[in-house]
């Protein structure tokens, strides 16, 4: 293949992969930051226990975490179909791409949410806060560094995932590698979807890093 | 101002129940600084977050500025956490606001408007010599000048009650020192009252018009830190003048001798030795300023055993002094 063959392709490709990341990764930064929070607040020592929830949410990120993304990227097919209306396409490879990365990211907000000293918690509860005030003012705000790198790892996990979304038939660069370099041994085309994508991967966790730098205050 | 009524705090632990505060009453009044002391553990800890109920007590009453806290909605319990400050060990600083962003907090939390805000965050900051550092971050300045943002931040909602849960525990002795004189200094110009907790002996004494000595989750004595150290047996007088374990030889007694003010200035041990021409053995001894007054405690050692000694034990009581003896332990 010449340049002039690939670059359409890998310019469509890449436009693509990006698409994904970006619509996934914006569906799974709000409904992470929900979940991790409902995993926070409602626990034993939270800001409102509530075990019942806390053990429900915490069930179903356990089996969002569990299920391997291949297997769930095909389990998935029907709901894609019933909600998007197709299972093909990068639109309908949003879905699953949302569903894996929402656990994932979910304990990652937890985690860093559980990093918030205790007392500052209580120190804005001396101070007359409401929960809904600490939860946006002290946890949320406290933690953002760690949410950004949390973000970050999550968002390069996406660009992974999306490659394999994509080989199932989703477009972007998973299935350019796919078609042309594993089916058709086109192994130029290959070497530089596999030097596109380190090239993101390295900025996405450029931009993470300065991020969290720029927001933290340690 | 602050009314405490046989409060009781409960933990359960693995089918064990263990009484944090078991039965604790307190009464300080307007205007005043009230120490609780005691050792990590005693209950001292959740005897304060009793107060603000940041713990819920399993019985009694905590009622400050005359208000029963234990009967209000949750609505006006936080309105009334607002009128009461309270500092902490670790500070409890927002680390991703500035100093200034962080005395803003209860401001916002109370829903002051931002121009309101910046006048009051300026006022505040003055108040506790850091306007040079408001646009530092908590990590960036020393553990005095976290506390003294914590202060700022306490008194944001003019309160007239400062809860002071260990405040200068995790602060050298210096800064420490310049910590209890602000809050002391706050305490006469502001009026504020003050109840603090304190493992340090010397936080009593510097600060404390009144005090308690808290173990195993109760009072094991209360009152005016004068009163406290003149009493005989008072562990506060055995803390704040530490000497070594009485040893009486045989055929003598031991005389712990506490005197307040003039007493600290009189030669009474020349006048009892002249009076019952007795040896006095002074053992050792010290002075301090406590409570506003200077108190001393001095341990001395007379000849003959205590039945021997009435009449020079009668001439300190006389004399006014507050005394315990030690007699001699029958070795076999």
């Amino acid at each position: 293949m010449t340049w002039d063959e690939m670059e359409p392709l890998l310019r469509q490709g890449t436009l693509e992969t990006l698409q994904m990341t970006f619509w996934s990764a914006l569906f799974t930064a709000v409904g992470g930051l929900l979940l991790g929070v409902v995993l926070v607040v409602t626990d034993r020592d939270g800001l409102l226990p509530l075990a019942p929830v806390n053990a429900v949410v915490g069930l179903i990120v356990n089996i969002g975490r569990a299920v391997p993304f291949i297997i769930l990227l095909m389990a998935l097919i029907p709901v894609t179909t019933a909600v998007v209306g197709t299972s093909i396409g990068t639109t309908a490879a949003i879905m699953p791409l949302t569903i894996a990365a929402i656990p994932f990211y979910a304990r990652l907000v937890e985690t860093s949410l559980r990093e918030v000293e205790p007392g500052t918690v209580a120190a804005a509860l001396a101070l007359g806060a409401s929960r809904v005030q600490i939860i946006g003012k002290v946890l949320l705000r406290e933690a953002r560094a760690g949410l950004i790198a949390g973000l970050t790892v999550t968002v390069i996990a996406l660009i992974g995932y999306s490659a394999m979304a994509g080989a199932i038939g989703g477009g972007g660069l998973g299935d350019l590698a796919k078609r042309y370099g594993y089916q058709r041994f086109e192994t130029g085309m290959m070497l530089i979807i596999v030097v596109l994508l380190v090239v993101l991967v390295a900025l996405v966790q450029m931009l993470g890093d300065w991020a969290a730098r720029r927001l933290g205050h340690r | 101002m602050i009314q405490i009524e046989k409060l009781r705090k409960v933990y359960k632990t693995r089918g064990r129940t263990v009484a944090a505060v078991d039965g604790v009453d307190l009464a300080v009044a307007a205007g005043t600084v009230h120490g609780v002391l005691g050792r990590s553990g005693a209950g001292k800890s959740t005897l304060l977050r009793c107060v603000n109920l940041l713990e819920r007590p399993d019985s009694g009453r905590v009622l400050v500025d005359g208000r029963d806290l234990l009967a209000l909605p949750r609505g006006e319990l936080r309105c009334a956490r607002q009128r009461i400050g309270m500092i902490h060990q670790h500070f409890g600083l927002l680390s991703s606001r500035t100093v200034a962003g962080n005395v803003a907090f209860p401001l916002e939390v109370m829903g002051v408007s931002r121009a309101e805000r910046a006048a009051r965050v300026a006022e505040l900051l003055d108040l506790v010599g850091l306007t040079d550092h408001a646009g530092a971050y908590p990590a960036r300045i020393s553990g005095g000048q976290k506390q003294r943002v914590g202060i700022a931040r306490a008194l944001a909602g003019r309160p007239h009650v400062l809860l002071s849960d260990e405040a200068t525990s995790a602060l050298d002795p210096e800064t420490t020192a310049s910590i209890l004189e602000l809050l002391r200094d706050l305490n006469r110009r502001l009026g504020l009252t003050i109840l603090l907790i304190t493992h340090e002996m010397d936080v009593v004494r510097r600060i404390c018009d009144s005090a308690s000595v808290m173990r195993a989750g109760r009072f094991t004595e209360s009152g005016p830190v004068r009163d406290l150290l003149l009493r005989p047996g008072s562990e506060l007088a055995r803390g704040l003048f530490p000497l070594p374990d009485p040893d009486p030889r045989p055929g003598t007694t031991v005389v712990d001798v506490t005197f307040e003010g003039d007493g600290a200035d009189r030669p009474f041990v020349s006048a009892l030795a002249r009076a019952h021409d007795i040896d006095v053995n002074i053992l050792g001894g010290s002075v301090a300023e406590a409570g506003g007054t200077r108190i001393g405690r001095l341990r001395v050692e007379l000849p003959g055993d205590p039945a021997a000694n009435a009449g020079p034990l009668a001439y300190l009581r006389d004399a006014g002094l507050a005394f315990e003896t030690h007699t001699p332990e029958v070795r076999a």
